[in-house]
């Protein structure tokens, strides 16, 4: 029977580069940035990793396919370096390889990367690429905001809440973002907007505007991780752990089936309820004490606060435009400023979001850290599009508290 | 063989835009103030994703195609503006179709009389072993901006279902005259036509060649000129046709008007595209002359049987020609028909290479629109996959074709994208539930922003997908239109 992750695993260190319009930087120099921080931050030497995960999406338009730039980069000791790659999910799929390793013994400690270099393309937006021979024929060209949009016709329909009405919410999503994005010096966008602007901005895909998108950018965040006892022996005090860890993938239920109604995540939702059983949480709204989540786009966050349960279902509006979600509010989201300010490297964003949450868990956001610490925190990285994804939950809190 | 041989069943189709020939005209006008003269009407204009085999699809379908796949032994598709030189056109429209691999198709191209001259073909060779045919003619037409032709051609197609029984009109005789006369020409790998005087092709061609064979087909076949009903002659210039029936005998009231005023003159479709029209507004027991020019002349000669109400197509020419959307963008024109390169943007840099065994291997579900249905649970899905939607056994289950090209579906959610590429944008594309189950998510086109609702019904059309221009290919792929 399995047992669950809860409390197996310890973060040790945890390190994140400067996001955004990285001209001056390779992938490869991104990932040392991110991996000197985390060092110092585990108070080891390289050689104690035993084994590594590198998640990277794009990477035929930066650092190339495998697991040996991020070796060779970061000089690791000959380990074994496994590159995975799952949509925009990908960070988090690095932290579960690192995480899952340890859990098993398989080694004391292990790296999880995440990098991306998108700003090599020569022009703004994610990189256009093949999706496979077949699907090539067959799939829409579309672009991310295009897919994700059609969540904001659905839930309009599905709710009754007028396009108007949830235009003014995703904008206050975005409004609220950039407002915390202000606060992080490692944010690529740090500007504050007012809900005007972002509602007469340009339309990308309707009825996304460019605010409610968020931005491309270059990063890299990663962890170490270990399990208590060893971070206890290498005297950290104050540790945070792994509460839940979960991944759910669609099988096609949502794009060929007739049940989905195309206005939220399934998975995301599969996803919530296999976190919260192996974090031992049963009341989301309450116990969560901040949350990061994968606010690509706006329409995303508003809807993955129903399907994260923190929302009833069709009431999620509501909270957002009630500050709920607000730095100041009952449960804030994006306190860091979100994939909006931090722009997407793929690769990185789901380790970048755990980094916020390790670090407002130690006390140590600096001006953005929330008066009182929380119990819990998550993060939630999706990858793909609505009709068919890579939803990951990841639930950190600290140990024995 | 004397067994009786003629159409069955008939359909066209015309692109939904129409761009004013005002438009043109005022376009060029500061080069050549005369052509605000031909500034009147409008000519159908192709979408982006629309060429003669996409319009041949539809005009197949509306034929009635879905009713009668399974009978069609034979396939014969005439164009001068085929995608491909050497891939057979007609068998990318079969497979479109989902007809039988075990038919005869065929391309016939090379003049204007490609139309007509494919019918008789068609219709001899079912004279001959009584097997159903499908004839369909298709184009789209190039033309050089300011030239004639840019004024008088339109884009279209027609299709005829020929057999030996359930006639809707029977096929009474022809004549045919093959001669060089040498109105126009489009040398290999020519992009537009080059074209002689008009009057000289209304007197010596028309008027005399076309007018010759008219009396050898009536004569031939003992018609009564006094006793059509119906005279066809349509030609990218007015006047022709009632000068041709007046000196073949032939009432002035039988003569067609052809329909160059609101679609153009649609080449060696056009005598088809004309002939589905009237037979569209004929009663039972009419004579119908059809002629077909370029090069010599076909003359074919048709009579209307009490059932040709009956057999009048679902989806009508008529309400294709009514149904248009009129633009007076002439410069989107330009560009969405290529006349006009434009910086297009990094993101139409993807290489758009067909993987020809992944075509060849996946041509049902890619040009059939092919889907499965599992006979255990009912449940069709789309793509066809190997486990069965909802299985948890792992086995592959008992899965039968389920095409999904002619059932309707329902927007569940759409876009429209100004980000991703589209040489016509915003790009609307969304998900589709459908009648009878089953879910895509497809691009969408010939769209109005009013057709871009939560609810809105589509039909599937079958459209260009993407042109890999650097290898000269294009690939095809179904999308959603909505139902009007």
């Amino acid at each position: 029977m399995a047992t669950g992750i809860k409390d197996k695993v310890a973060i040790l260190g945890m390190g994140c580069a400067r996001f955004g319009e990285r001209w001056d930087t390779d992938g490869e120099s991104l990932m040392v940035e991110a991996f000197r921080e985390a060092l110092a931050d585990a108070n080891i030497e390289s050689s104690a990793i035993q084994a590594a995960w590198l998640g990277v999406s794009y990477d035929s338009i930066s650092i190339g396919p495998s697991g040996v730039p991020a070796s060779v980069a970061l000089r690791l000791d000959n380990v074994p370096v496994t590159k995975v790659e799952n949509y925009c999910a990908t960070g988090s799929e690095a932290l579960r390889g690192a995480v899952y390793a340890v859990a098993s013994g398989a080694c004391d400690v292990a790296l999880a990367m995440g990098v991306e270099k998108l700003k090599d393309t020569g022009y703004g937006g994610l990189p256009v690429r093949s999706r496979g021979t077949r699907a090539d024929l067959m799939n829409v060209l579309g672009s991310a905001p295009g897919a994700f949009a059609q969540l904001a016709a659905a839930y309009s329909g599905k709710h009754g809440v007028s396009g108007v009405e949830l235009k003014r919410a995703i904008g206050h999503v975005s409004v609220k973002s950039h407002a915390n994005g202000v606060k992080n010096p490692k944010a690529h966008l740090r500007k504050a907007v007012d809900i005007e602007t972002v509602i007469h901005a340009p339309m990308i895909a309707e009825p996304l505007g460019l605010f409610d998108c968020c931005g491309v950018s270059d990063g890299a965040a990663c962890a170490i991780v270990t399990t208590p006892e060893i971070a206890r022996g290498l005297g950290k005090r104050d540790l945070v752990t792994i509460k839940a860890l979960s991944l759910a993938v669609s099988n096609g239920w949502e794009g060929q089936g007739s049940q989905w109604d195309g206005s939220y995540f399934h998975t995301t939702r599969i996803a919530a309820r296999r976190a919260y059983h192996e974090a031992g949480i049963d009341k989301p709204r309450n116990q969560l004490g901040l949350m990061e989540v994968h606010d690509c786009f706006s329409i995303t966050e508003l809807v993955t606060m129903e399907d994260l349960f923190v929302s009833d279902e069709g009431a999620g509006w509501r909270d957002v435009l009630d500050g709920f979600f607000d730095a100041d509010g009952e449960l804030p989201c994006q306190i860091d400023g979100g994939l909006k300010c931090f722009g997407h490297p793929i690769g990185a964003s789901g380790l970048r979001m755990v980094y916020e949450n390790y670090l407002q868990l130690l006390g140590r956001a600096g001006e953005r850290q929330r008066k009182t610490i929380p119990q819990y925190a998550l993060s939630h990285n999706l990858g793909g599009f609505p009709s068919q994804n890579v939803a990951a939950v990841v639930i950190v809190g600290r140990y024995g508290k | 063989m004397n067994r009786p041989v003629g159409i069955k069943s008939f359909g066209g189709y015309v692109p939904w835009l129409r761009l004013e020939r005002s438009a043109i005209a005022e376009s060029h006008a500061w080069f050549d103030a005369s052509v605000r003269g031909k500034g009147k009407g409008q000519r159908a204009i192709s979408n982006w994703d629309e060429d003669t085999l996409t319009m041949a699809v539809e005009a197949a379908r509306n034929c009635g195609a879905a009713g009668f796949a399974g009978r069609i032994g034979r396939l014969i598709l005439a164009s001068t503006t085929p995608p491909f030189v050497d891939r057979q056109n007609a068998g990318i429209v079969k497979e479109a179709l989902n007809l039988s691999d075990s038919i005869e198709t065929m391309d016939v191209s090379g003049s204007r009389r490609a139309g007509t001259s494919a019918l008789l073909a068609a219709l001899n060779a079912t004279r001959g072993d009584g097997v159903d045919a499908l004839c369909i003619g298709a184009e789209k037409p190039r033309t050089q901006p300011l030239s004639e032709a840019e004024f008088t051609a339109g884009d279209g197609a027609a299709a005829l279902c020929v057999g030996t029984e359930s006639l809707a009109a029977e096929f009474v005789g022809s004549h045919t005259t093959s001669i060089d006369f040498v109105d126009q020409f489009r040398g290999a790998n020519r992009e537009f036509d080059y074209a002689w005087e008009s009057r000289w092709v209304r007197e010596e061609g028309y008027g005399k060649i076309a007018v010759a064979a008219v009396r050898a087909a009536l004569e031939r076949t003992g018609i009564d000129a006094k006793d059509v009903k119906h005279f066809l002659m349509d030609a990218p210039m007015a006047g022709v046709a009632a000068r041709a029936a007046k000196l073949a005998g032939v009432a002035d009231a039988a003569v067609h008007r052809g329909l160059g005023g609101e679609v153009g003159f649609a080449a060696s479709a056009a005598p088809l595209i004309q002939l589905v029209h009237a037979l569209e507004g004929a009663g039972p027991n009419e004579v119908a002359v059809l002629v077909g020019f370029g090069q010599g002349c076909d003359v074919l000669i048709f009579k209307t049987t009490p059932s040709i109400a009956a057999r009048r197509p679902t989806q009508s020419l008529r309400a294709c020609i009514h149904g248009g959307k009129t633009t007076s963008n002439y410069m989107r024109y330009l560009v969405i028909n290529d006349y006009m390169p434009i910086e297009r943007g990094m993101r139409a840099e993807m290489d758009m290479k067909t993987a020809l065994t992944t075509l060849y291997r996946d041509r049902k579900t890619i040009l059939g629109l092919v889907g499965a249905r599992d006979r255990a649970t009912g449940l069709a899905q789309y793509p066809r996959g190997g486990i069965p939607l909802g299985s948890t056994t792992g086995g592959v289950g008992d899965m039968e074709d389920y095409p999904f090209a002619d059932r309707g579906a329902k927007v569940i959610s759409f876009t429209a994208d100004r980000l991703t590429f589209s040489i016509d944008p915003p790009a609307y594309y969304g998900m589709l539930d459908f009648e009878g189950g089953g879910r895509m998510t497809l691009d969408f086109t010939d769209m109005d922003p009013a057709d871009a609702i939560v609810g809105r019904m589509m039909r599937m059309s079958f459209r260009v997908k993407s042109r890999d221009a650097a290898r000269g290919f294009t690939n095809y792929f179904w999308k959603g239109v909505p139902q009007r």
